[in-house]
């Protein structure tokens, strides 16, 4: 032993030999949680993901993280009503992240980079017959056929698209956009085959060979209202109006348009009657603003471009170019009541936009397939009652938009695909919401949202131009990078900054932490401090 | 492309992948020294644990591991080296309370001596050895402008030996020695010694606050301060879960509120005169800051509610006039950093 300094019992020794962990009564643990804007994606995007890929500008690999749920960001990135933003934990801060056009940027930057999708699975020999080629039934069939299924795509339009293609107005979704994305579909070994209805699935399916089948058929019949005295020549439905604006001779409307209906779809339609040259175009609905179906920005965007709003209003009657209007008034549960009240609204055209309805004329031949009002009736696992039949998108009961039927269609084709294979679907179960409260904003950099460019109001009344421009590069990265992370790890060090007693480790540069309860105490600081919530305190076991 | 200058959390944050690592902090550098390491024996969320390793670790960057630390007695001191162990993994020497900043000038001096002028000296102690006990030692080595960089590790009162009150005890906070009894309750209100100031009036060439609720800013101070010789002089606010009654969890949190109240100026000085200020970022009232520390219990009734409404006041007007004379507000625009703004602190 060494000769110790005098008056020196004992060599010096290191703390390490304190376990302080001892003294510890909770533990640290990392946690995933559930980020609200995943939780609100209809197409189980992880957005979150997606947005920590896209921050250091990897904007490929954001890219491909979309394309593991979607095959259609350039499309959502412009026409979905993103209620990932709405749900996003930043609006509490100061603006929502613009996930929606960050999405629309990666979506373009793949077309016009020509991104390619991963190879499918190998082959199964199974073969898929998908009716309709919406974006549900795309969705559907680009999954199915990533997981190495035969997959056909029957369009009774002569284009493939659905919705995309014929619904949506091109001034919010440009047809080469749908093209491109569709494009990609194909060339995955996705078969469409337009111009061809399916009336009877029975017989489609044995003369293709099908082994299971994926109706996504929408709902394309507009309903219709009686008015009394109605001049029919003058009625036009808002669909027949929408797909009509998207031919190359566009029809002309009159000067003064009136369209009836409170959603999204009647907003179309009054912007459309603007471009198609109305001077006025009016919106009359029964009920009051904050009732209207519409999207919020979908109404602003046509009050911007010089739409008129009638609320409470109904159409009675239908004279020699005179609508009679009625007024209404909300009883106390919220429905509107005739108030005996009445005016006169000239108009030169009336577009219905009240609703619609599926065509059901394919599954009225397979009796055991159950309709209840005017949608098919699916099980959790998107199913029919007839085995090996499934169904998404505007036929099934839900949220009608875009992104539900692209949602629908991932469903469906994975529960098709282990259907194929005679298992039960998996059902993956879901981490607890990061909500707002678990958040220490103090660390986050104060930045506003970035705003998209949009044309000019003036001349989007006279063009069918997209009105919504796209972020570029150094916007995009800043939109990225305003993303919280709520819930989940980003790399922030703070943790490992902030333990007084340097028991968080470094598992290795970049790749998360690790708690070293040898020394950890349970102060918590590590908790307190982590700015979204990833780390949370439970009792030790006594 | 523009460059883009915003990176998710700025620089609040430790680290931040999204920048170059010679911008993110010493603290986020898996090699950091650890000059205090794992073992020591302070209490859960000790701040003064914190502060020290950050002051240290950053210290030892600037002079590339040459550095000698003299430590007076206090709670730092007692919990890092209990006979036989230490927790220090820098060369460090304890003498007495009252003598650490006496002990600093000779080891400089020695070192000058031996003609090792790459050898660089601090010098630290809590309150009580900096503001009461060692305060002839230190004013007197301000006097010389010995080439030592010393440290204060602020907790505001004697915490080691039990919360008695020190000449940084801020007015009505409850210690062993100010029990909250009485027709007025906690500390006095007085003048208190403002240790920084008194080290301003020396003209020494450097002054500077900082609290560990700042990383950066407490890093950047140390960096600037070993960059210059003579006597210099650094107090970190470091929030005493124990003495201030308040969560082990919330040591930063209290020590953020401490300045986004106004309470505890940021600021650095040159040669006596202040030369920057770090603004408040989302003011807060006092009130956020004393509800969330036992030693200010008194002044709330148990339901929640202000019983002490005089008092309270007394102490927002003290964090007014500090705003006021730092220029904290005004200060947002002599300073642009990323992220700087005003509101209110959000619930964390």
């Amino acid at each position: 032993m060494k000769e110790l300094p005098f008056a020196i019992t004992l060599e010096v020794g290191s703390s390490l030999a304190n376990r302080t962990g001892s003294w510890r009564v909770e533990r640290p643990v990392y946690v995933d949680r559930l980020p609200p804007c995943n939780d609100a994606c209809p197409a189980g995007e992880n957005i979150q993901q997606w947005l920590y890929l896209a921050e250091d500008g990897s904007y490929e690999a954001a890219w491909r993280r979309i394309m593991a749920e979607n095959p259609l960001p350039a499309v959502m990135g412009r026409a979905c009503f993103h209620p990932c933003e709405t749900a996003c934990n930043r609006a509490q801060v100061d603006e929502a992240v613009g996930i929606n056009e960050l999405e629309r940027f990666l979506g373009d930057r793949a077309l016009a980079e020509g991104w390619a999708v991963a190879a499918p699975e190998p082959a199964s020999g199974s073969r898929v017959l998908v009716v309709g080629s919406g974006p549900g039934g795309l969705s559907a069939a680009y999954h199915l056929r990533l997981l190495g299924h035969d997959v056909v795509v029957a369009e009774s339009s002569p284009e493939p698209g659905g919705m995309m293609r014929y619904g949506i107005p091109t001034y919010r979704l440009p047809r080469h956009i749908v093209h491109g994305e569709i494009r990609r579909i194909q060339a995955l070994g996705v078969t469409i085959e337009c111009g061809r209805r399916v009336d009877d699935l029975d017989a489609a399916m044995e003369d293709g060979h099908f082994d299971a089948a994926f109706l996504a058929i929408g709902a394309q019949r507009s309903k219709h209202i009686d008015i009394p005295a109605g001049d029919s020549a003058r009625m036009v439905s808002a669909l027949d109006l929408l797909h009509r604006a998207q031919e190359p001779d566009r029809p002309s409307i009159g000067r003064r348009v009136v369209v009836y209906g409170g959603g999204d779809t009647a907003m179309d339609a009054a912007r459309t009657a603007r471009r198609l040259g109305a001077a006025d175009a009016v919106v009359v609905y029964r009920r009051t603003r904050d009732r209207m179906p519409a999207h919020e920005e979908e109404l602003r965007d046509a009050v911007e471009e010089g739409v008129r709003l009638k609320w409470l209003s109904t159409i009675v009657g239908d004279e020699d170019g005179s609508l009679t209007i009625e007024r209404m008034a909300l009883d106390d549960h919220g429905f509107p009541q005739p108030t005996g009240e009445f005016e006169t609204l000239e108009a030169d055209a009336l577009v219905l936009a009240v609703g619609q309805a599926a065509d059901l004329t394919l599954v009225r031949s397979l009796p055991e397939i159950a309709v209840h009002g005017e949608v098919i009736e699916v099980g959790p696992d998107m199913m029919t009652a007839r085995p090996g039949v499934f169904a998404g998108g505007d036929v099934v009961a839900g949220a009608r938009t875009l992104t539900d039927a692209v949602g629908h269609g991932k469903k469906a084709a994975r529960a098709i695909d282990a259907w194929l294979r005679g298992e039960a679907p998996a059902s993956g179960a879901r981490h607890a919401l990061a909500g707002f409260d678990r958040l220490n904003t103090w660390y986050y950099a104060d930045a506003p949202q970035a705003q998209r460019p949009r044309l000019d109001a003036a001349r989007r009344a006279s063009t069918f131009d997209e009105v919504v421009a796209g972020l570029d590069e150094s916007t995009a990265l800043f939109e990225a990078r305003r993303c919280l992370s709520c819930g989940n790890c980003f790399q922030c060090d703070n943790c490992f900054g902030v333990c007084p007693d340097n028991a968080v480790l470094k598992v290795e540069e970049g790749h998360g932490y690790s708690f070293d309860y040898d020394f950890c105490k349970g102060c918590g600081l590590c908790v307190q401090e982590c700015p979204c919530g990833a780390i949370e305190m439970v009792p030790e076991e006594i | 492309m523009a460059p883009v200058r915003f990176y998710q959390v700025g620089s609040f944050a430790v680290g931040n992948r999204l920048v170059d690592r010679s911008e993110r902090t010493v603290q986020s550098d898996a090699g950091r020294s650890n000059s205090l390491t794992s073992g020591h024996r302070a209490c859960q969320g000790c701040g003064e644990a914190l502060g020290a390793r950050y002051a240290l670790d950053a210290a030892m960057r600037a002079t590339g591991g040459r550095l000698v630390a003299v430590n007076a007695t206090g709670c730092l001191e007692v919990f890092s080296t209990p006979y036989p162990e230490t927790s220090w993994q820098i060369a460090w020497l304890h003498s007495l309370f009252a003598n650490a900043p006496a002990v600093a000038t000779g080891v400089a001096a020695a070192l000058r001596v031996k003609g090792r002028s790459d050898i660089r000296v601090v010098s630290q102690a809590g309150d009580g050895g900096a503001v009461d006990i060692g305060f002839g030692c230190l004013s007197g080595m301000f006097e010389r402008n010995d080439d030592v960089l010393f440290i204060c590790y602020d907790n505001e009162a004697y915490m080691n030996t039990g919360v008695q009150r020190s000449g940084a005890t801020p007015p009505a906070a409850r210690t062993a020695t100010t029990e909250a009894v009485g027709p007025h309750p906690g500390n006095v209100f007085g003048q208190g010694k403002n240790l920084p100031e008194i080290a301003m009036a020396h003209r020494i060439p450097y002054v500077a606050t900082a609290t560990v609720a700042d990383l950066h800013d407490l890093e950047d101070k140390v960096s600037r301060a070993m960059a210059v010789h003579g006597s210099r002089y650094l107090h970190i606010l470091v929030p005493c879960p124990l003495g201030w009654g308040s969560a082990s969890s919330d040591t930063v949190r209290v020590a953020r509120l401490a300045t986004q109240t106004g309470l505890f100026p940021v600021f650095e000085a040159e040669r006596g005169r202040v030369v920057r200020v770090t603004p408040i970022r989302r003011l807060a009232p006092v009130e956020d800051y004393l509800r969330i520390q036992g030693r200010f219990r008194h002044l709330f009734d148990p339901e929640g509610a202000v019983a002490q409404p005089g008092v309270v006041a007394a102490l927002q007007s003290m964090a007014d006039a500090t705003i006021a004379r730092y220029g904290l507000l005004a200060g947002a625009e002599a300073e642009p950093r990323q992220g700087t703004g005003t509101g209110t602190e959000a619930a964390s």
